[in-house]
């Protein structure tokens, strides 16, 4: 059942990249259609009762016994919330695209592909696995920027392509250490997390764990690592940074959940001040650049290094230990998750109007516009409401993560109360762009600006409902990540 | 599972939301939706007093959400659901447009209202009170056409904002500390953590209050539609940051400091927003600094522990001010200013609501037997109790609340003589929006409603009558004011009132532009973040400088590898030629062999060509230089290991 959710998608992308006499129409529809079964597909994999083994659709079949690797997929409380995020993400995109001219068999294609590379990256139990299906969306991701993209696509791409795969190259390194580190020598996830499973030394343990560490803040990405992820939002196409800032990013921070912690518990412990000190410079270096900004695209997405800085600052803070912070702990890993669900759902949406300037107009540039709130009321009001998500407004699910967040990690570190400004200059940036924008006479490349149409009014207002759903009720999500969470939390216990 | 709060919470929240979603097209509907919402949760507020409802929810925690009415809460609900009711109707007199945007945005801030008011965790506290500071600035900004409304409404949502956070600290001082978010438990956490959650509720509630040195957020609320100041800026948003502090007293309490501060906070609010209130030229300017003065006097009452006293003066200031904006939102919207130099004598062109304007003036000025007089005096008799210099400082700015109403007063009641008048009228009348020259009646009906309030609410405050109010709030022993002291404030309030309003209000240098508390913060707080924002922004183009440079070393590196790999190959291909000439009969098993061998040796070194067909080449050189790295360390690994 979970390898169909992985796979129906690149099988029906094949059937499409080789069927070349299909009409444009029926392949969007096909696309769309497959996206949505695959949402549902998901969704029953979700709601399916508990079996008594931690890993939901669990499976696993020999792939290179040798070296102690299988094809090993299965989900938990992380990454299920993780994977339905990654659905829905892929489906907006689809419904997004029903009106694109450009090459849509190969678009369509491509991001099939890509989806069952993102949707077998966050079900993988085995480090190989793991790692190329890291690698191929980092292929899939090049090939959408430099075939679709805008402006100076075709070097932002190279460098997103050549920066992330360097990080993987980093990944690769400390997996091949945790392989090493554990008799017998597995790569696998499962084992690899049971408690003392890695037995090298404290200094080879930090080897190994900056090794990840390094590859994974490249693809959150985390300051200083982060030079690849401005060009490459600016210059790709609109539903190609949706699911680079979506889902793509989320990889990264997922690793920090499912790979650093559990599998490296007491180097994490020891090197936690490290990881919150990261966190915490991403928080307010993101907003501030991002506050300096006049390219939207580019705001949003130093506004993305903020977010995922929250969630670094999380899972850092969760490795300080001291009496009494299990449940601070707690907190701050399903604040991290939570987070990684809300800001694909909301920065998703941010990048989906940001296309829209693009689509209108060709230009990012926020002071080419002013009082586009007459022509294209609609709009606006998106842009409004996605803001206010963004800048993590209770009643969004922003708020519901950031809230775990910041008191999670205050409760084990007082350091997390630096990162309390992080919401206010995001409050000020994006209420700052716009006002520019949309209020004020209506000047420049303002009049006669066509407001937002059906195909693009739904898939906005799927991800705002969504932000909306889990804001207000969040009962059922967090739910499903906190006996994850605890489990995350227990492996960190000495 | 309690549906009278679901009501007062979902139904204001439901019914906004969605007139806010089908927008224009709702229009027509909207007024009606609004004020039958408003009717039934006022309705469900006066039956949750006798009732006492509570409703738990999961919300982050699984009690996250609790929402209770005790007497404080059974206090406030009735009050702040009437305001909005008695605002609604105005609006609607007045025909605020585009009404579904309006209704929907004011029944969304109510719902909030309702939240905040009741709630007895701070997860649904903090939801409600940010809720409040988003629709307000989009309150405060709804005519958006025009240039200054929504920097104002930026103002207004970034400096409570900032505010804010000490909320989000206190619930992390929460968990660090060990106790819950539960309001009740916030007072028992141990030190240090009891002061982080003291001072962050502090802030949080002196924002949101408008207190020093937060109040200029208030000056700049003044842009958006006078019904939304009736609302937010006198009975429920800025009420509630003084709410807050009397709801969590005893954690200011807990701390040692945090009490005294927040009362000499509030007498010095009380002074100098009165001082600037004295000064300021339009009517609206005027009332919001009142406004913060007066919420100084229940910050005062929650730093001495009055609870009864502050709860009093916040419920009669709730009556007294929406009364207040209200009548000037009549007067702006007929006569088109509210500018106090053009409003000389309008009181008597439409003398009816000259007179409860004046109503609500003289409570304003603490005259008797009006409602603040009452309730200003419980507040000052729990000063007095605790500090004498507090009391003389709470005086001082029950003086210059007599002085400042004095002045509305002899404005709009000024008797400027027909020619004057006509001069004026057509000069500066208009000058803000195209008045209508008539106040409709559905717009005097709620104003005469409030003006009831005015003198009926000050029973909370009067003593000997207070105990069923007192025992309501669990505030018995809070000591009461006595007949001297009433006598004393009432004596100096009229004595006050006359000079300024025959003699006229001094110059005070600084005070109509509020010191330049704008300024301050812009010059302190907002310009040098920008200018650090900027700064942080070209550094970031300096590191994707170095990167690049560093990437393109690599690349030389790489290519350097390269041309190494090169010879290697032809030198590899010159042996391997000379070879085939040696051995003609070997010759096509030699062709084999060299092409062989010239696949091995680029592919172990170089891993290019392939790379190379797919893309400029860079990705090979950097393939290569980063196996070698890689396959370098894990023998290091190996090694170490």
């Amino acid at each position: 059942m979970l390898s169909v959710v992985i796979f129906l998608p690149v099988v029906i992308g094949i059937v499409l990249a080789t069927s070349r006499r299909l009409p444009a129409a029926i392949i969007r529809w096909v696309w769309v259609g497959t996206a949505g079964a695959d949402l549902l597909l998901t969704l029953v994999l979700t709601v399916e009762p508990e079996t008594g083994r931690t890993l939901r659709g669990e499976q696993r079949w020999e792939w290179m016994p040798g070296i102690g690797s299988s094809y090993h997929v299965g989900v938990d409380g992380i990454s299920v919330p993780l994977i339905l995020l990654t659905s829905i993400i892929f489906l907006v995109c689809a419904l997004w695209s029903v009106r694109a001219i450009d090459r849509p068999r190969p678009q369509a294609a491509l991001f099939l592909f890509l989806q069952s590379t993102c949707l077998g990256l966050f079900a993988a139990q085995d480090l190989i696995l793991f790692f190329v299906f890291f690698d191929l969306s980092i292929v899939g991701m090049y090939f959408i920027i430099a075939g679709w993209g805008h402006g100076n696509h075709r070097q932002s791409a190279l460098k997103f392509f050549l920066y992330t795969f360097l990080g993987s190259l980093a990944l690769l390194l400390g997996f091949i250490g945790l392989y090493l580190g554990a008799t017998p020598h597995t790569f696998d996830m499962v084992a690899l997390s049971q408690a003392g499973a890695f037995t090298g030394t404290p200094l080879v343990a930090g080897l190994v764990l900056a090794a990840i560490v390094v590859g994974l803040a490249i693809k959150t990405p985390t300051f200083p690592f982060h030079s690849w992820l401005p060009p490459a939002h600016t210059d790709a196409p609109t539903i190609g940074s949706v699911v680079l800032a979506s889902v793509l990013l989320k990889m990264g921070t997922y690793g920090f959940v499912r790979i650093a912690i559990p599998m490296l518990p007491d180097a994490w412990r020891s090197y936690a001040w490290v990881i919150v000190v990261l966190g915490l410079v991403s928080v307010l270096y993101g907003a501030l650049v991002a506050l300096a900004q006049t390219d939207v695209k580019r705001m949003i997405a130093f506004t993305s290094i903020n977010h995922m800085g929250y969630v670094i600052l999380a899972v850092g803070a969760a490795g300080i230990i001291g009496s009494d912070t299990a449940a601070a702990q707690q907190l701050a890993v399903t604040g991290a998750v939570t987070q990684m669900v809300s800001h694909g759902l909301i920065t998703g949406a941010l990048f989906l109007l940001a296309g829209v300037f693009y689509d209108r107009t060709g230009s990012y540039d926020l002071r080419q516009y002013g009082g586009l709130a007459r022509p294209a009321p609609r709009f606006a009001g998106f842009f409004a409401v996605a803001s206010f998500a963004s800048l993590g407004l209770p009643g969004f699910s922003g708020f519901i993560a950031e809230f775990q967040i910041f008191t999670g990690s205050i409760g084990t570190t007082w350091w997390a109360l630096f990162a309390l400004p992080g919401i206010l200059i995001t409050a000020v940036l994006l209420l700052r762009a716009f006002q520019r924008i949309f209020t004020g006479p209506t000047e420049n490349l303002s009049p006669g600006f066509a407001d937002l149409r059906r195909h693009e009014t739904i898939p906005l207002a799927i991800l705002m409902g969504l932000s909306v759903i889990v804001g207000v009720f969040p009962g059922p999500l967090l739910a499903l990540i906190q006996p994850a969470a605890r489990i995350v939390v227990e492996s960190l216990t000495p | 599972m309690s549906v009278l709060l679901v009501t007062l919470a979902f139904l204001p929240a439901a019914g906004g939301g969605i007139l806010l979603v089908i927008g224009r097209r709702a229009d027509r509907a909207a007024p009606w939706v609004s004020l039958g919402i408003a009717t039934i949760i006022l309705g469900a507020a006066i039956t949750a007093f006798t009732t006492r409802p509570t409703l738990t929810a999961g919300f982050i925690s699984s009690t996250g959400a609790t929402l209770h009415v005790d007497g404080l809460t059974a206090v406030l609900l009735p009050t702040v659901t009437a305001v909005t009711l008695l605002v609604l109707m105005f609006a609607v007199a007045e025909k605020t447009k585009p009404a579904a945007r309006f209704h929907g945005l004011m029944l969304l801030f109510a719902a909030a209202v309702v939240v905040t008011v009741s709630s007895t965790s701070l997860p649904s506290l903090l939801a409600g009170w940010e809720i409040m500071g988003a629709t307000s600035y989009a309150l405060i900004g709804f005519h958006w056409q025009q240039p200054r409304t929504i920097p104002s409404g930026f103002v207004a949502f970034t400096v409570t904002r900032t505010a804010d956070l000490g909320l989000y600290a206190a619930a992390g001082a929460a968990i660090a500390s060990g106790v819950s978010w539960n309001l009740t438990d916030l007072s028992h956490a141990p030190a240090p953590w009891v002061h982080v959650i003291a001072a962050g509720v502090l802030v949080a509630g002196l924002g949101k209050a408008a207190q020093l040195p937060f109040s200029f957020w208030l000056s700049r609320a003044m842009d958006g539609p006078s019904p939304v100041s009736a609302l937010l800026h006198s009975a429920a948003m800025v009420a509630m940051g003084a709410y807050l502090l009397l709801r969590l007293e005893p954690v200011l309490h807990a701390s040692g400091w945090a009490a005294p501060t927040a009362a000499w906070v509030g007498a010095v609010t009380t002074i100098v927003l009165g001082l600037i209130a004295l000064a300021q030229k339009d009517l609206k300017q005027l009332l919001a600094a009142s406004t913060a003065a007066q919420l100084g006097f229940v910050v005062l009452a929650a730093g001495v522990g009055s609870t009864a006293g502050g709860t009093a003066q916040l419920i009669g200031h709730a009556a007294t001010k929406a009364l207040l904006f209200l009548a000037a939102g009549a007067w702006l919207a007929a006569a088109g200013t509210k500018q106090l130099s053009a409003l000389r004598g309008v009181a008597r062109r439409w003398p009816l609501l000259g007179l409860l304007f004046l109503a609500g003036a003289l409570s304003l000025a603490g005259l008797p037997p009006f409602a603040l007089w009452w309730t200003k005096d419980d507040v000052l008799a729990g000063a007095l109790a605790t500090s004498p210099a507090l009391y003389a400082a709470g005086l001082l700015g029950a003086v210059l609340s007599a002085a400042y109403s004095a002045k509305m007063i002899a404005v709009v009641w000024a008797k400027p003589d027909p020619r004057e008048r006509a001069r004026f009228e057509n000069r500066l009348w208009d000058a803000e929006e195209k008045g209508t020259r008539t106040v409709p009646a559905g717009a005097l009906a709620p104003i005469l409603v409030l003006s009831a309030g005015t003198v009926v609410l000050g029973a909370a405050a009067i003593p000997g009558l207070s105990g069923p109010f007192r025992a309501l709030l669990g505030a018995t022993g809070e000591p009461e004011s006595t007949i001297p002291e009433l006598l004393v404030s009432a004596a100096l309030a009229v004595v006050t009132a006359a000079l300024s309003y025959w003699r006229g209000i001094p110059h005070i240098p600084g005070a109509l532009t509020w010191f330049g508390l704008e300024r301050a913060a812009v010059a302190v707080i907002g310009t040098p973040t920008l200018r650090l924002a900027d700064t942080l922004s070209r550094f970031d183009q300096l590191l994707d400088a170095g990167v690049d440079k560093t990437a393109g070393a690599l690349t030389r590196t790489a290519g350097a590898l390269q041309t190494i790999d090169d010879s290697l190959d032809a030198g590899v291909g010159r042996t391997v030629g000379a070879l085939t000439r040696t051995a003609g009969a070997l010759q096509t098993v030699d062709q084999r062999l060299d092409r062989a061998i010239h696949h091995a040796a680029s592919g172990v070194l170089g891993l290019g060509t392939l790379a190379r067909r797919l893309q400029t080449g860079k990705i090979s050189d950097y393939y290569a230089a980063a196996a070698v790295v890689t396959v370098a360390a894990v023998l290091l690994l190996i090694v170490v290991r």
